[in-house]
């Protein structure tokens, strides 16, 4: 084989591998959105006090942090994804209840639903379809995580007005940014695992999800 | 005491604690930005930006 019909090859591989990933990790992507509103809708049924609900959000992050890194090149990865993904899922229950409970709740719960749908496959559409490298954005996004928790930090102690309305526009920003980074380091050969491939969309969804909700219960129309 | 102030305190730190080695990382390893580079991630980001005013309105 010469050295040009190894390159071709090589580079054919590579599509391949990629295409691979892509569609494993939307794959998945969509059965743990499907699962995780499966659990939301469980938990607006239940009702759940507060504190259960950050209790699940405690033990996602405690399996994202000990228990996925060990699991992400396995099957069991699938496992933990899914238990990740529920527990975030049912976390949300008492702040879904706490919107639809607003005169035009479902209206809000609706759009920020939909509206988060939109801007995720257009983002994602967009880095697929521009294949343009997003690594260069990693530094200031991930800076910006970081001062946008510690400004929550601040924010449950410290009464400041607007505030939180601040940190969650920023969170919409920064996670917008977040998939084209994601989307882009898939394409490019920057992230090969689908499994922390999903769970790093998953995450960037929920967080504009939520956002996107506190910002039209506190500034769309009539409430 | 607010418990429910202090456990979302302690589910906030925990994903500062989470995200700070990846942070470290990008920090010192992004790429620099070739020319358009930004351009090509602030047209999309401004049209989420456009978008999300767009459903503030309609609500």
């Amino acid at each position: 084989m010469n050295r040009l019909d190894f390159t071709a090859t090589r580079s054919v591989e590579s599509a391949l591998t990629t295409n691979k990933l892509i569609k494993n990790t939307y794959m998945l992507l969509s059965g743990t959105l499907v699962w995780s509103a499966l659990m939301a809708i469980v938990s607006m049924a239940i009702a759940p006090s507060p504190m259960i609900s950050l209790g699940t959000s405690l033990g996602a992050l405690a399996l994202l942090w000990f228990v996925l890194p060990r699991a992400a090149n396995s099957a069991n990865g699938l496992w933990v994804v899914f238990a990740v993904t529920g527990m975030l899922g049912f976390g949300l229950g008492p702040t879904l209840n706490y919107y639809i409970a607003l005169s035009n709740g479902s209206q809000i719960v609706a759009t920020a639903f939909g509206g988060t749908g939109i801007i995720f496959l257009g983002l994602s559409g967009y880095a697929l379809s521009t294949k343009r490298d997003f690594s260069f954005m990693g530094g200031f996004i991930f800076a910006g995580m970081l001062v946008v928790l510690v400004a929550s930090l601040a924010g449950l102690f410290l009464n400041i007005p607007g505030l939180h309305l601040a940190i969650s526009a920023v969170v919409i920003l920064l996670m917008s940014g977040y998939i084209l980074f994601e989307t882009s380091q898939m394409v490019n050969g920057g992230q090969t695992n689908y499994i922390m491939a999903t769970v790093s969309l998953y995450l960037a969804i929920l967080n504009i999800f939520t956002s996107l909700l506190h910002l039209l219960g506190a500034l769309g129309g009539d409430d | 005491m607010d418990w429910l102030k202090v456990f979302s305190a302690i589910l906030i730190v925990g994903w500062i604690i989470f995200i700070w080695p990846r942070a470290k990382y990008w920090l010192k390893n992004s790429p620099k930005a070739q020319q358009g580079d930004w351009q090509a991630a602030i047209v999309p980001i401004a049209l989420v930006v456009g978008f999300v005013i767009l459903l503030i309105m309609m609500v």
